[in-house]
Formats: structure tokens, sequence, C-alpha cells
């Protein structure tokens, strides 16, 4: 199969845009408000309180962030354990995307640790352990960020290896050689630690037993985190493909994003219809009369949606109906998940929460330093398929 | 479905099954049970006046500093906080009405514990006080998440915060408990929990959950129709708690939430100790993983690496 042989280049062009300049505003923005909470604490800048300890930066940048850097994951499901090569183009990008919701998610959560110093502790101390599906949740980040790093090396080694500096010439050969012969080791771990700690982000909120509202709590809560993180995975490789191809003038592969939102079409289906059934097997149908009862319709509704636009084959081949599904099912997965870190969590009436400015500066700023990092990342080094080598792989 | 993508299902089937099998023992994970010796109070609405003298003496017992009104006098705290680790607070509905403390529980199967990574919160084997350290505290603030009862605090306001709680005024003790004259295994004069020691109707006392049960049970014998559905609060709440409740009103309308039996952590920990029990499952997936991909990888058309291999 030719298209087994995918060329990646190095977008290259002007990176200071104007568009690159605004997200260096907001950075700068969200930076400043990081320096405020680190001198005078987390009540400083946040509305967070001891009703609702957890907010929007875990809610929406660990455990929403983490699960749109699940692309990597998602296509490298299909390619390498069910071998549909054909999907190859995407993985780098992919992988990129990943490396980049997952480190962030990590800043994320060092911004949030109120004894973020301590941190280093948690993988040291190991005969400290508990059995908290949160220590899962951290060891199995950190090292899958470092799996993320070591599977996308082969972009710089490229880069790197027909460049002027002699020991980077070196470092490079011996690390494509490296890559080659331990492949598939890798791989299997950038498989296996997400299935395991994406699962316990479910988990963790079992914790929370009592106070979390019946429609979200269950003991399928795991596996349900899990396949959701599949479906935004899809979503986010479907969308980046498509703006990556606009923006930088690549070839659009409409027809393998096609067969890709088929797979999407697939998982998203499975997944609503295992939601909605569970809470009809676990007999707490009678709660959706309720406004809670609502919130929990329209995240239905929104990923209902999507799935009725791709079961259509021809909507399927339309770009438009792609991307606006694609944007639909990241929107559902994102409500899905501040539901039930947020939402859907009930810590008595006497507290309430909504992010303070400074707050959702932060947010934004992360954010904004993901999307400029990606910029810089694929106008640097060879990450997307096709360009000036012309060897475009069609699947 | 071509061969090689067959072979990856199964071998995954396997992985899968490998998981279940390892999840199968943990399914009973064993209700936990109090340790013999585990220290406790008892709070009993009808004796209690509504003083507030616990509420200072645990101020001061703990060394926090109360809030102040902008003419620089105390004032009495409304609520557990990051400066309050006991309350009083009183339900009023007509003539319906009931003080009632709150300070932490002491569960017998923390929620705060079991989310806690590093063991920062600890189960005490001897007295059962859930008691905390700092030194191995990350901030999560995953413990105020999963206590059911919404005692665990944190100082927001500070750069340097800790969490916030009641620890059966362990830093009082100096020598060992023993029974006493009163009947109860009590700590020397001073080394108690201090907002017991100084209760001046005996509407909360301590000694170990055993003493606090029968006790509880001698005050409902003895008065008839006074208690509500005649038993404590605490005795199978959530796994059962070493703060025993006796009250004449409803638990509910008092802010004792109907917890069911089964401690807050059983469902994420049967899961979790399933799972990773001897972290058997993840590696048979590990395996199967990288068996699926090492066939597919020499069964396909697939050139060598470099151009393909890595994950290009
Ligand atoms: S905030 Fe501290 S004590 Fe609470 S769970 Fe996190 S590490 Fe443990
Ligand atoms: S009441 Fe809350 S803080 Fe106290 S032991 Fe129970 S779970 Fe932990
Ligand atoms: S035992 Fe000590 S810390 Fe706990 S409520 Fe009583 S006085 Fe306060």
């Amino acid at each position: 199969m030719s298209s087994h042989a995918v060329v990646h280049t190095p977008v290259g062009g002007e990176l200071m845009t104007p568009f690159f300049r605004k997200l260096l505003f907001f950075v700068a923005l969200g930076a400043a408000a990081a320096l405020w909470r680190f001198a005078f604490g987390i009540g400083a800048v946040s509305n967070l309180n001891d009703g609702y300890p957890w907010g929007i930066w875990i809610a929406f940048d660990v455990v929403t962030g983490t699960a749109l850097g699940c692309g990597g994951y998602a296509v490298a499901l299909l390619v390498y354990v069910l071998n549909k090569g054909e999907y190859h183009p995407l993985v780098r990008p992919a992988v990129l995307t990943s490396l980049l919701g997952y480190g962030l998610a990590v800043l994320a959560v060092t911004i949030d640790l109120g004894r973020y110093w301590d941190l280093w502790k948690v993988p040291v101390f190991f005969w400290r352990w508990s059995g908290s599906p949160q220590l899962e949740v951290a060891l199995c980040v950190a090292a899958y960020v470092t799996v993320l790093l070591v599977e996308l090396s082969p972009a710089a080694f490229e880069k790197w290896k027909d460049g002027a500096h002699a020991g980077l010439r070196r470092l490079s050969e011996a690390g494509l050689r490296f890559m080659d012969k331990a492949l598939v080791w890798i791989l299997a771990l950038g498989m296996l630690l997400p299935t395991m700690h994406q699962s316990s982000l479910g988990t963790m909120m079992l914790l929370a037993g009592p106070r979390l509202h019946p429609l979200w709590f269950t003991p399928w809560l795991p596996f349900l985190f899990l396949v959701n993180c599949i479906v935004m995975g899809y979503a986010v490789v479907v969308l980046e493909a498509s703006w990556s191809a606009r923006e930088f003038g690549r070839p659009r592969e409409d027809a393998m994003l096609a067969k890709l939102s088929r797979v999407a079409f697939f998982v998203a289906a499975f997944w609503l219809a295992f939601r909605a059934l569970e809470v009809v097997v676990a007999g707490d149908l009678s709660l959706v009369a309720s406004p809670i009862g609502v919130v929990f319709l329209v995240e239905l509704a929104l990923a209902a949606l999507p799935v009725w636009w791709l079961s259509n084959d021809a909507r399927r081949a339309e770009a438009a109906y792609q991307v606006r599904s694609a944007l639909m099912l990241v929107l559902a997965g994102t409500v899905y998940r501040i539901n039930t870190y947020w939402i859907a969590f009930n810590p008595g009436p006497q507290w309430s929460y909504f992010p303070a400015v400074p707050e959702l500066l932060i947010t934004f700023g992360i954010v904004a330093l993901e999307i400029a990092l990606y910029l810089w990342a694929v106008r640097t080094f060879p990450i997307l398929a096709g360009g000036e080598a012309g060897a475009v792989a069609r699947g | 479905m071509t061969p090689s993508r067959r072979t990856a299902l199964k071998v995954l089937a396997g992985g899968g099954c490998a998981a279940a099998a390892a999840a199968a023992p943990a399914l009973a994970r064993e209700p936990k049970v109090a340790p013999p010796g585990a220290m406790g109070m008892l709070y009993d609405t009808t004796r209690c006046i509504g003083c507030k003298a616990c509420v200072f003496a645990c101020q001061q017992a703990n060394g926090l500093e109360p809030e102040r009104d902008p003419s620089g006098l105390h004032l009495a705290p409304v609520d557990l906080g990051a400066r309050t680790k006991n309350v009083i607070k009183l339900y009023k509905d007509g003539p319906r009405m009931s003080y009632v403390k709150a300070q932490c529980m002491h569960c017998v199967d923390p929620a705060c514990a079991s989310a806690c990574m590093l063991h920062s919160l600890q189960k005490d084997p001897k007295t059962g006080v859930v008691h905390y350290d700092p030194s191995y505290c990350v901030g999560c603030r995953y413990c105020q998440m999963a206590c059911p009862f919404g005692v665990a605090k944190f100082e927001f306001e500070k750069a340097v915060p800790k969490i916030v709680k009641c620890e059966l005024c362990r830093h009082r003790v100096k020598g060992e408990a023993a029974k006493d004259r009163s009947g109860f295994t009590r700590y020397a004069s001073g080394e108690g929990p201090a907002c017991c020691e100084v209760c001046p109707r005996e509407a909360v006392v301590y000694g170990t959950r055993e003493e606090l049960i029968a006790e509880a049970a001698r005050r409902i014998e003895q008065n008839p129709g006074r208690y509500f559905e005649n038993r404590a609060y605490g005795l199978t709440e959530a796994g059962g708690t070493q703060v025993l409740y006796l009250s004449h009103l409803p638990f509910g309308l008092i802010g004792l939430p109907d917890l069911g039996a089964r401690g807050v952590p059983h469902v994420a920990y049967t899961i979790q100790e399933g799972i990773y029990k001897g972290f058997v499952a993840p590696v048979a997936l590990y395996g199967a993983l990288a068996v699926a991909m090492w066939r597919n990888r020499r069964g396909a058309a697939a050139p060598p690496a470099g151009g393909e291999g890595v994950p290009s």
C-alpha cells in the first residue's frame, strides 16, 4: 500500500501573524493571573470555595483538556491495533495535539494544586501510595506525557538529521534507530496509559458518590469516560485536520475524514445508547423530570444531533457536515465532563460557584498557549502530511 | 474483516478477560470495621443549650484565630471553615427547634482518606481518628470533594495553604486513655477533645465508640419517645462513624444526610482495586496491545520504519 509512505514537511512561513500575536496577548494575561495566584493563594484569583473545591481548572482544563488530547490515542487505536494504515497521515498531528492537551493539563494542575511544591513526592514516596483513583491518574498522566514526547521525537529527529549540528545529527540517527526497534513497545504504552487514566477520571467522581446526582453517578462512569474520550479524540482529529488544511493550504483528506467520521459515528452512537440505557436500567428515568434532568436531556441531545448527522452517507461525505458534527461531538463531550465534575455535583444549597474573571483568564491563557505551540510546532517541525514534497497520501 | 484485524480484536478480548478475572475477587471488598479502641464523641441535641462553649474551646485548643468584626471583636462562626473545626448551628421552624454541633465524623471508612494520594489524611489504626499530615498534602482538595459531610476545609486565602478539620484534638493527647470513674475511656484532664471537656451539660461526651453506643442505648431506653427513631445516627451511616448523634428531630433537618449503609469509597475502590490489584490487568492489556501491533506490523505490507514505522 503506497498510502503507507507518508511524507511530513514543516509548514514554514511567518510565525508572528496578527492571530499569533493575539494568542500571545491572552497567554500574557493568563500568566499574570497565574503569578497573582502563586503570590496570594487560590482564593485571590478564583471563586473556588469549600463547597466547590474544584472548578473550571479541573473540570475543563484537566478533565476536558486531556480528553481533547485523546486524538493521538484514538487514531493510534485505529492505525496500529485495528491495522487501518490508511489513517496514517493523521497520526503525527494527532500525537502533537495530544502532547499539547496533556502537557497543558499538567500546567493547569500545577496552578490548581494548593501545595504544588509537594507534587514531586507523589511518584517518589511509593510506600505511601493509596488506592486513590487520583493517584492512578497522576502517575499515568505523567508517564503518558513522556511517552507522547518519545512518540513525537521522530519529528524533531527528522529535522535535525540533515541539520548543520553534528551532535544533533548523530543523536537523531540513534534516536530514529531506537524508535524503529522499540516502536511497538512505546506505542503499546501510549495506548495502555490513556485507557487507564481516562477511565480513572470517571472513577474519581465515584468518590463524590452521595453528592453526585444519580443521573451521572453510575459504576459505569469509568467506562463512559473511556469511550467518551475516544469519541472526542476522533472529533478533534477531524477538526484539526480540517483547520490545518485550510490554514496552511494543504489538501484536505475529505474521503479519509469521511471514513473517520463513520468510525466516530459508531463509537458516539454506542456511547449515547449506553448512557441512556444505563439510566433506564438503573431505574433513574423518573429523575429526568426535574431542572437537572433538563441538563441531562440537553447533554444527550448535544450528542444525538451529530450522531444523527453522521448516520447519513451523503452528509458524511460533505466536509461541512464532518466539521459541524465533530464540533458538536466535542461540545457534547465537554458538557458531559463539566456536568459530571461541576453541574451534577451538589455540595448543598448554601454553596454556589461560577468562575471568577482571573480564573477564566488562566484557562483562556492555557488554551491560547496550546494553539500557539501548535502553530509553532507545525511551522518548525515535519508534523503535517503533504506539502512541497507532494507525496500526499490518500486513504 | 482482515485476518490481522480479527487477531487484534481477539487478543484484545483476551486482555479484557484477564482484566475482568482480576476484578472478580475484589468485588467482595469487605466492609470496614472500627478498631476496638476507636475513640469518638456522642452529641445529644436534647441536652445542648447552644452556649457555644465548645466552639470557642475548639478554637483555643487548636490555635485558630476567630473572625473579627470591623471593631476588632471576635465573631461566632456560622459554619465550618478554614478557621473553624467545630460549630454550633440552630434549626428552627416555629416551635420545633434544635441546636446541632458539626465537626469531623471520624468515619469508619473515611472518604477523605481514600481520596488522598499519599495518605496525608489517614485513619489511625488504634484510635480510628482521621488525622492530617500536611507534609504529604499536595493541596488537591479531592478530600473535600469526597467527604459526604462537607467537613474538610481548605485555606483558600493563603499562598501556603493546608487542609483544616477536627482531628479529635489528637495534638493534646500525651498519655494513654484509661477507663475513669464515669465509665468512659478518657485521657487525662486537658488532653481530651476540648469541646467535650468544656461542655457544661454533657451534651457532647467522648469515649470509645463501643462505650458511646452503649451510652446512647441507655439514654434511649431511659427516655422512651424522646429520640428520633429511637436510634443514634452514625451506627451504620456511610459505613459507620465514630461520632454519634442523638436527636429529637429527624436527622435530615439538622444536617445529617441519609447516606445508606455502605462506605462512600466502596464503589470507587471496588473498581480501582479490582483493576489494579497486583497490576495484573494492566500488564495483560499491555502485552495484548503489543502483540496485536507486532503482528500487524509483521503481517501488513508495511515498509520499514523511518518513513512509516515511526508514528509518522
Ligand atoms: S488536599 Fe491534601 S489532604 Fe486533601 S486529598 Fe489532596 S493531598 Fe490529600
Ligand atoms: S467526616 Fe469527612 S473529613 Fe471526617 S472522616 Fe468522614 S469523610 Fe473524612
Ligand atoms: S475534638 Fe477538638 S478539634 Fe474536634 S471539634 Fe472538638 S475541640 Fe474541635
